[in-house]
């Protein structure tokens, strides 16, 4: 439903400023993501050290955010469904600054990748990437949108990211089995897709958090019950 | 009536000559609980405070439809005297109203035409002025004016007041609305302290004090009840959309 919007036209803005800050930062984490894994497939390590110099910017907003959330909680004492967008940003926030953590995570093991032969064409790798960055991308649409199927959709692909991780490392298994001088490189591949792994429960934590801000029940434990 | 119901309201219509200021509302008020009546101004939420003990008797014209149930009767049926029920639902209001008297007289006005002996009254003005946190400031200067008290202790004396007569529910119509914040404050937690013996039913604009101070939350645009639920629901999700845009402030 659309909302009214408030008789306070500041309040207003500042509401609808977080918002785009939020979008904006999903916006650069997902960019980072998907550089990060053309730096592994292409072998581009000046790539790879763009996202990690950009990763300050993540945490500038990151902190901005934040900052601006707090001041509204404390000058604004939001309630009802502004208070639950409020509660929802400062989480968001906190979750796309770890996925930029993330992304610098897997740049720094791409550096070092990249300084070997490619140990295997990377098929499953840039495929998940390509879903964890549509996850992003669906959850934060689903904050903005209040859409709850989106956001249900995202904690549906959360178990298909879960299974190709375990893909993953049950064949880099083989490639470690097979010559103990590809463990090396086959760890830190296995650390990409962990990282990958881990990007992807963050996109179901902002799913959780956007079911929380639409209905008021806490999903993200399914029993937690914070509301009757 | 429910153990823990203390006031039923049924099917109340309340007219002021022909304009109907309330429409069908029916509540039930629980016992020792804090609830608050919060809504835009006109929305009905003082007239039913008023009608709550019979205050709306004084104004000329006006007619109820339905029953308000205390102690399991009509407080509107033809035996019943407004001013027994208005010692046993007590009220304070906006504007401090203390009696140009002394501080103890103010406390003992009532209970003197109540029969309480002068040998009792000493303890009742001490009782009613502990229990409004007063009487620590007031204890050595019983016999000045209520006059000289500032605002906030002016109506923490005007509690004292109506506790003093022993009621049951104690009715406040904005109390704080005349005052700093650190009155505020006080006459705050002195609700939170009230509710173990008292049922409170408060009026407010100021809807971050609905959410301090009160259990339950009832909303009333135009007349109407939009939404009563407890309060913690009422400010995190309410259920109607009315509700969430008043609290908000996304009306009009």
């Amino acid at each position: 439903m659309e909302e009214k919007r408030h008789t306070s036209l500041h309040y207003e803005k500042e509401l609808q400023a977080i918002k785009d800050g939020l979008i904006y930062l999903g916006a650069l984490t997902e960019t980072a993501i998907r550089q990060a894994m053309k730096s592994l497939s292409e072998r581009d390590t000046e790539l790879a050290r763009k996202v990690v110099r950009e990763d300050d910017e993540i945490d500038r907003l990151d902190t901005d955010l934040e900052e601006r959330c707090i001041k509204i909680l404390a000058l604004r004492q939001p309630t009802a469904i502004d208070l639950r967008f409020i509660t929802t940003a400062i989480k968001i926030t906190g979750h796309l600054e770890r996925i930029g953590d993330m992304a610098v995570n897997i740049a720094e093991k791409v550096m070092l990748l990249n300084e070997e032969p490619q140990l295997k064409p990377y098929i499953d790798l840039p495929r998940m990437a390509e879903l964890v960055g549509d996850m992003i991308e669906d959850s934060l649409d689903s904050f903005v949108k209040s859409d709850l199927k989106q956001a249900e959709k995202v904690r549906q692909m959360e178990q298909v990211i879960d299974d190709l991780n375990e893909q993953i490392f049950r064949e880099l298994l083989t490639f470690m089995m097979e010559d103990s001088r590809n463990i090396h490189r086959a760890l830190l591949v296995m650390q990409v897709s962990k990282n990958m792994e881990r990007i992807a429960d963050h996109a179901k934590g902002i799913a959780d958090m956007v079911t929380y801000m639409v209905t008021g029940e806490c999903v993200r434990h399914r029993a937690c019950g914070i509301l009757e | 009536m429910e153990s823990n119901t203390i006031i039923s309201i049924r099917g109340v219509n309340f007219y002021y000559g022909t304009v109907r200021a309330l429409t069908d509302i029916s509540m039930k008020f629980r016992k020792n609980k804090v609830t608050a009546l919060i809504g835009p101004s006109g929305c009905g939420k003082s007239t039913l405070l008023r009608l709550l003990n019979r205050m709306n008797d004084l104004i000329d014209g006006t007619k109820v439809e339905g029953e308000i149930l205390f102690e399991d009767k009509n407080i509107y049926a033809p035996d019943v005297d407004p001013v027994e029920i208005r010692r046993k639902i007590g009220m304070v209001f906006q504007k401090p109203n203390p009696f140009p008297k002394t501080i103890y007289n103010n406390i003992s006005y009532g209970p003197n035409l109540n029969g309480v002996s002068s040998r009792d009254m000493d303890a009742l003005v001490e009782q009613s002025l502990k229990q409004a946190v007063l009487w620590d400031e007031v204890k050595d200067i019983l016999n000045k004016s209520a006059m000289n008290l500032s605002g906030g202790q002016q109506q923490r004396l005007c509690i004292a007041r109506a506790l003093a007569m022993k009621p049951d529910i104690l009715l406040m119509d904005e109390p704080t609305s005349a005052l700093d914040p650190i009155s505020t404050a006080k006459i705050e937690e002195l609700i939170e302290e009230l509710k173990d013996n008292y049922t409170i039913i408060i009026v407010t604009h100021n809807m971050q004090q609905a959410a301090r101070v009160s259990d339950e939350t009832a909303f009333f645009y135009l007349g109407n009840l939009i939404e009563y639920n407890k309060t913690e629901k009422i400010f995190t999700k309410p259920e109607v959309k009315q509700t969430e845009d008043y609290i908000t402030g996304r009306f009009g």
